[in-house]
């Protein structure tokens, strides 16, 4: 049976609407997004006796002046959707700013029930709030809960329903008095509106009017696109706009915030607020501040956090995902056992299973990190650590919330791009959401490791520990320089104004940590079941084809069957079957490129073997390891053993100290792996993931050529 | 004798009263949505350890802000 109710919660942030709708809906969720926008569309269901009813988690907002995407997108949610009740997720403790948020809806005229919530927090602090006054004058149900422990839950249920029944059919805006003025253009645009119909199918006519005053610029674009009505509506807004500028000095949006204030202080007053000298709220979090954003002590603490967080999700993340890597090694060769050689048996084991093996080996490392992230922001850390650090990474037009994707993709060496990109998430504004997000994988992830490893050993051995760390340092440089690049070309304009509140220091529940976290797993592996298996086939038949002729195959057939009475007949044989796998590879299309590619590439002082190593490497960053053994007729190289493949690379005379530099600052900046181009996609869009691609390959290359050109010169 | 000056002129502990807001647009709106509004009462509790940008006390709960955001918010001090 389809649900016939639907409820939406709405809510600033941080008040307890999500460890609600969690208590309401239990694990009956599903997330989506809104039409057209990354905003998160949180879903569920709840039933009462026979009835069933959909449960929607509108995204955090202030206000319904649509600033945000976030606010956008609930806003039109209501306005289409029309959902059959609000329940409105009131912070008691902080009563007057949130009501701000009430009174709007009241003014959207959707039934509204309000829950006061954290009403434990208000108790403690002796503070005595008269919700059957408030529900009087306001007229809404009003019902005291805490999400937290799901006191108030049932009644709630009750009366949202039992509302939800009463109030079926038209909605009833509330109307606030916004001054003489503006009270008599709402009227007569309101008057106009009724007269032409002009969008009363979708809007209460004086809500309508009511945007067009506040300057509301979506509404407008709307209104333009609706017919002639719109030309007088705005010529309205605009006589009354140069009124109020020079009798007040202000603005009509200004003015009409005023009053809602206003309104909202005068409620407050008519008893709903019995004590107000009450402890200050926020007490405890202002001590826990002074010691968490001090000059000092603040900054050791947050890398200290960070470094944790960091060594807890890859040193507990290890052994799930090496549990992951032998189980799908295991059934590789269980499935290559049952198949007979040849091109299937290729497909089912090098591209299938190896493919989205190596995919799903992230999940663990996914499950730990937003389980530590989501703790980290639900407690209000993150808040504090965006508040600290945002003076250095506006610098480069990014946001102070950016240092978490940026730590976790490989800011300190050893992590990935993968969760890090969708650690972004956290940022509001977005366009610096895009740019962190175009910029997090510079950083040195565990995947690239293994390739500084190699060259370091066949190239800077004794130097190291330093050239690790200047890897490190360059890849920081990289992605705050290529940002500051991106803000200042493609992705310009104002970020959003970083004001933000800082909301008290609070115990999250285990409950939501486990939902949040069980639902970006599970995002992802259904990810990898999908476009990155069918891109793991891509890239393994590009490595595989076309294959050797007969008469190549023949000659190295000819030559094992040559051996077979000498006593290193096997030792030989494995030799010749690596010099096979390096010609099918040069053969192959992906080997094709590479040789093609050679006369460019030489500029960086890359030969074709590199080149194929790097394209393997957009399969998977430790692929450029392997392939390059397989290149160098090594056979398979195990990335965590690379002491011959590191000889064969120092006596190569294609190759010098300069060119693995030259190829270490390539490795650094260029095309992102398949798996988090994937991820770019799916948190951007296909044409950003796209640019980083094709924008970060050029920039390499371009760094690449000028360190191995100049590096000549000398 | 009250004073105007810029949000950004406070001392951290420094209380001080909203005259004005300078800002329309999306700006404005965004300050007052989050509570600030000419009357208000606004505390400065701290300062990020760069010196911007700054958190401040307002009603039941704390802001934070750029300086350069404090720009346009005009408060007049009680001392």
């Amino acid at each position: 049976m389809s649900p016939t109710l639907t409820f939406a919660l709405a809510g600033n942030p941080n008040c307890g609407k999500t460890t609600l709708f969690n208590s309401l809906t239990g694990a009956r969720q599903h997330v989506g997004n809104y039409p057209g926008v990354t905003v998160e569309k949180r879903e569920g269901r709840l039933s009462v006796g026979p009835r069933e009813m959909a449960v929607v988690d509108l995204p955090g907002m202030y206000s319904l002046t649509a600033y945000s995407t976030d606010e956008l997108a609930a806003r039109l949610f209501l306005v289409e959707e029309k959902p059959s009740c609000v329940i409105d997720v009131v912070d008691a403790g902080t009563l007057e700013r949130s009501l701000y948020l009430s009174v709007q809806l009241l003014e959207l005229g959707v039934p509204v029930v309000l829950a006061l919530n954290m009403m434990d927090e208000v108790r403690r602090r002796g503070l005595v709030l008269d919700g059957k006054r408030l529900s009087a004058i306001l007229g809404v149900p009003v019902v005291e809960t805490v999400a937290r422990v799901g006191e108030g839950r049932e009644e709630l249920i009750r009366e949202a329903l039992a509302f939800a029944e009463k109030r079926r059919g038209p909605w009833e805006p509330l109307v606030i008095s916004y001054g003489a003025d503006i009270d008599q253009t709402l009227l007569r645009m309101e008057a106009r509106i009724e007269a032409d119909r002009f969008l009363t199918d979708r809007f209460p006519a004086r809500w309508l009017a009511l945007k067009y005053l506040e300057g509301d610029s979506d509404v407008i674009a709307l209104g333009r696109a609706n017919g002639p009505t719109a030309v007088v509506l705005e010529e309205m807004a605009a006589t009354l706009s140069r009124h109020i500028e020079a009798t007040l000095a202000s603005t009509p949006d200004a003015v009409i915030s005023d009053h809602r204030y206003g309104y909202i202080a005068a409620v407050l007053r008519q008893g709903v607020l019995k004590s107000s000298a009450a402890r200050d709220r926020i007490a405890g979090s202002d001590s826990l501040d002074r010691v968490l954003t001090h000059t000092v002590a603040g900054p050791v603490i947050m890398l200290a956090v960070l470094y944790a967080m960091f060594q807890i999700t890859f040193s507990l993340g290890q052994f799930p995902m090496d549990w992951l890597e032998a189980g799908f090694g295991w059934l590789g060769d269980a499935v290559g056992g049952l198949l007979p050689e040849g091109m299937l048996r290729s497909l089912a084991v090098s591209g299938i299973i190896a493919g989205v093996g190596g995919v799903l080996g992230f999940v663990p490392l996914i499950i730990i990190m937003f389980f530590q992230l989501s703790f980290l922001e639900d407690l209000g850390y993150m808040a504090r650590v965006a508040y600290m650090l945002d003076r250095v990474f506006r610098a480069f037009g990014l946001h102070g919330g950016s240092v978490m994707p940026f730590i976790i993709a490989g800011g300190i060496p050893g992590g990935c791009a993968v969760p890090g990109v969708m650690a972004a998430r956290t940022l509001r504004s977005p366009k610096e959401r895009l740019v962190t997000i175009l910029a997090a994988p510079f950083m040195a992830c565990g995947a690239k490791i293994p390739v500084f490893l190699l060259l370091i050993a066949a190239f800077f051995p004794g130097n190291a520990g330093l050239v690790m760390f200047l890897v490190t340092l360059a890849s920081w440089a990289a992605a705050l320089l290529v940002a500051r690049l991106w803000r200042a070309t493609v992705v310009t304009g104002q970020g959003m104004p970083f004001i933000m509140e800082l909301p008290p220091y609070r115990l999250p529940t285990l409950r939501g940590l486990c939902i949040h976290t069980g639902e970006r797993a599970w995002q992802y592996i259904k990810k990898a079941a999908t476009v990155i298996l069918a891109i793991s086939i891509l890239m393994w038949a590009a490595m595989t084809f076309p294959g050797l002729d007969e008469e190549q195959r023949a000659a190295f057939e000819a030559e094992r069957a040559a051996v077979t009475a000498a006593a290193s007949a096997q030792e030989q044989r494995d030799a010749i079957d690596n010099r096979e796998a390096e010609a099918v590879l040069r053969h192959s299309l992906a080997g094709r490129v590479g040789v093609a590619l050679e006369s460019v590439s030489r500029l960086a002082g890359f030969d074709w073997r590199v080149n194929i190593a790097l394209i393997g490497g957009i399969a998977a960053k430790e692929v450029v390891v392997s392939t390059l053994g397989t290149a160098y007729a090594l056979g398979e190289v195990d990335p965590q053993d690379t002491a011959t493949l590191s000889e064969r690379i120092a006596a190569d005379p294609a190759f010098s100290p300069l060119s693995a530099l030259a190829l270490m600052a390539f490795t650094i900046l260029y095309a992102p792996c398949f798996v988090t181009v994937v991820t770019m996609a799916k948190e951007a869009s296909w044409k950003w993931a796209g640019f980083a691609v094709v924008a970060n390959t050029g920039l390499g290359f371009l760094v690449a050529v000028a360190i191995y050109q100049i590096g000549r010169l000398f | 004798m009250a004073q105007g000056l810029c949000l950004r002129a406070l001392r951290v502990n420094q209380k001080a009263c909203v005259r004005a807001i300078l800002a329309d647009g999306e700006l404005g709106r965004r300050i007052r949505d989050l509570g600030i509004v000419p009357g208000t009462e606004v505390t400065v509790v701290g300062r990020a350890p760069l010196r911007d940008p700054v958190a401040l006390r307002l009603r039941d709960f704390t802001l934070t802000m750029r300086n350069s955001e404090a720009d346009h918010i005009l408060v007049d001090t009680e001392d």
